[in-house]
């Protein structure tokens, strides 16, 4: 297997008027061609930080501070702005949660998509429009010819969502990046959204990076999981060896607390606390504070560890599989 | 049995009337019309006291609309209300308002549905004194015992809403509707904008209140698995109509052996095949066709047929009528009349 997008201790940090925020701090995973990886977490967690990191869309007062993003073997994250331009949209592309941030809403959905054609490419007009066309008969959407002429505004939410996808996939990149495409849509949208993702990914060898708060989501979907609370990679491994045995004290709350893992009509298991404001973790585990497992060790930092083959997880004390 | 709200043949329609270039347009044979959507059409549903009622369906079903008539916030179009087997129509003015106060409403979005300029004190608080449930001077102590039950620190109630997070807003919701002292809870998405783990405090809140207060929830929300955990009967929405009513572990329950075990309307069974879950690994998603059509101008004849796998030339002419399949068990669909 060839990977395609390999992080490496990224950190990303916000030098804000009170204080740094690590919204980004220590990530690491990596994506092979044509495969599924799930990046999930809950708000603040830093999972889209993480997605905008590797599209280079991190303005003041964020910036990379360390860390390597090695795209194909190499490290995109020094790119000046003109290359970056390059990559964007052609070697790597994102799908955002909402699809109005991608389209505008004053152009017809053909100026836009030749837009993003021409942008990398030498091609005539015509044939990028078919090469649209093509685009947007592969996620699904019906009567592609007429729908080119339309403005975003005559779609239904998930058409939106099927041309910001068609978009991304105009200039077969190697990554593409989804930050909770299907969040705002309908449980039968999201099905047929996932079923469009889960053939194109095959199809093509395009490498996806699905970031969701929604596990349910990545076990149907994803190859392989990483698990961020509070802007570090807490665990992450294969989906079925982290869904079925999380390690870390974070995943396995997560994994409780969703309702169809609890006996109807009891009280769910419940991760107490919140999220803790990323100002003020300080040294020492994120997760302590709400942790079981609490002990005077994780007091200090814990590193990501290699537990098992393809299988990392940051804590003192992992939960015994 | 005792019904505590029954709600008959209820309709909700919005219509947008013609402005004055419209009805001149129209005068003049440009076919402007009027237009109207059925936001709910002929809903029929009765709640038992202490049960929990989950109304689920995609956006646009009407379930937001139906919670709405219910607590009173939108008057129906037709159909009546019956709360305690009277009908609403007919109470005197302070009747009518002593039901209302038993019907309380918890909103989606925990920032849009708490007065940013009010002190939680006040959110909390003002209900109560103004209807004479508790005194001005009394305010203070019973705003602070609301705050403990929903697990907020009763030192906090000096603050303004936007110094909360997510889950505690959602906490100051269900105490200023806990305030009034309700018997019927209206909960639309009402942990929907939370995180998992957030959520799952939220919804054992519910189960723990549900209990101590006696109270009867309608729970409307489009996720699936948060129903099926706290309700005891499912009621299934489809474009303004009720496809499905059963038992939630009927409703929910893996196969489709007899008429009362498993989804029976083909909608639900789309619904629940589409739910993404944690034991489902690298699954093959198979899409359900068709969107959802726009409420503004609905199929003919039973709604979902564009996009059912067994529609029938009748499914497109006649609608189905909602009929008992087995006891206490409801389904719309021309199915069952082949059986």
């Amino acid at each position: 297997m060839s990977t395609v997008l390999q992080v490496e201790n990224l950190r990303t940090h916000f030098f804000t008027k009170a204080g740094v925020v690590k919204a980004v701090d220590d990530v690491s995973f990596s994506v092979s061609r044509g495969k599924i990886l799930g990046l999930v977490g809950e708000s603040g967690s830093g999972k889209s930080m993480t997605g905008y990191s590797i599209m280079g869309l991190i303005d003041a007062p964020g910036k990379i501070v360390d860390g390597k993003i090695l795209l194909n073997g190499e490290n995109i994250i020094d790119l000046k702005p003109q290359q970056w331009r390059g990559l964007r949209g052609n070697r790597v592309a994102m799908i955002f949660q909402d699809p109005m941030m991608t389209l505008n809403p004053v152009l017809r959905i053909d100026t836009q998509m030749i837009e993003a054609i021409q942008a990398h490419e030498k091609i005539s007009k015509g044939d990028a429009r078919e090469r649209c066309r093509a685009a947007l008969a592969r996620v699904g959407i019906p009567s592609p010819d007429e729908r080119l002429s339309a403005y975003p505004h005559q779609f239904s939410g998930g058409m939106r969502q099927r041309v910001a996808i068609a978009t991304a996939l105009l200039n077969k990149p190697d990554v593409i990046i989804a930050d909770e495409p299907t969040t705002a849509l309908d449980v039968t949208i999201q099905g047929q959204i996932l079923f469009e993702m889960q053939k194109l990914c095959r199809e093509s060898g395009t490498a996806l990076i699905w970031i969701t708060h929604d596990l349910s989501v990545v076990a149907g979907l994803a190859d392989d999981v990483a698990v961020m609370y509070a802007g570090k990679v807490v665990e992450y491994g294969s989906v079925a060896n982290v869904l079925d045995a999380p390690l870390h004290p974070y995943t396995q709350g997560l994994l409780e607390s969703v309702p169809s893992r609890n006996v109807k009509g009891q009280p769910l298991k419940q991760i107490p606390g919140m999220t803790p404001s990323l100002l003020k973790i300080g040294a020492g585990c994120a997760f302590r504070d709400r942790c079981k497992y609490r002990a005077p060790d994780c007091e200090g930092a814990p590193q990501l560890a290699l537990q098992s083959q393809h299988r990392q997880v940051r804590c003192f004390h992992p939960v015994a599989a | 049995m005792s019904h505590i709200l029954e709600l008959k043949n209820i309709s909700k329609r919005f219509t947008k009337k013609l402005d004055l270039a419209g009805k001149v347009a129209s005068t003049l044979g440009s076919g402007a019309r009027e237009e109207t959507v059925h936001a709910v059409d002929n809903v029929s549903i009765n709640i038992e006291r202490g049960e929990v009622v989950g109304l689920v369906g995609e956006s646009g079903c009407g379930k937001s609309t139906l919670g709405r008539v219910v607590v009173g916030i939108h008057p129906q179009t037709e159909g009546e209300r019956w709360w305690h087997g009277r009908d609403v129509a007919t109470m005197s003015a302070a009747e009518k308002r002593a039901m209302q106060l038993q019907v309380q409403m918890i909103f989606q979005d925990p920032y849009a549905s708490l007065n940013p300029r009010y002190r939680v004190e006040d959110i909390i608080g003002e209900a109560p004194v103004v209807h004479g449930l508790v005194s001005g001077k009394d305010k203070a102590d019973y705003v602070a015992s609301l705050m403990q039950k929903v697990g907020l620190d009763a030192a906090l109630s000096k603050r303004f809403p936007h110094q909360f997070s997510g889950g505690q807003r959602a906490r100051i919701g269900i105490a200023r509707a806990l305030a009034v002292k309700p018997e019927f809870l209206v909960c639309d998405e009402a942990v929907a904008a939370l995180d998992v783990s957030i959520q799952a405090q939220v919804l054992n809140l519910f189960i723990e209140l549900r209990k101590e207060f006696n109270l009867t929830y309608l729970f409307i929300s489009h996720d699936l698995g948060v129903v099926k955990h706290l309700s005891d009967r499912v009621v299934i929405m489809y474009l303004g109509r009720v496809v499905e009513v059963g038992a939630t572990d009927e409703l929910f329950a893996h196969g489709n052996h007899g008429a009362n075990t498993g989804a029976n309307h083909p909608y639900t069974q789309a619904l629940l095949a589409e739910v993404p879950r944690l034991d489902v690994r690298k699954k093959d998603f198979v899409a359900i066709t068709g969107e959802i059509p726009s409420p503004l101008n609905p199929p003919t004849g039973c709604h979902f047929h564009p996009r059912c796998p067994h529609a029938m030339a009748r499914c497109s002419v006649e609608q189905p009528v909602l009929r008992e399949i087995a006891p206490l068990r409801f389904s719309a669909c021309h199915l069952n009349d082949m059986k």
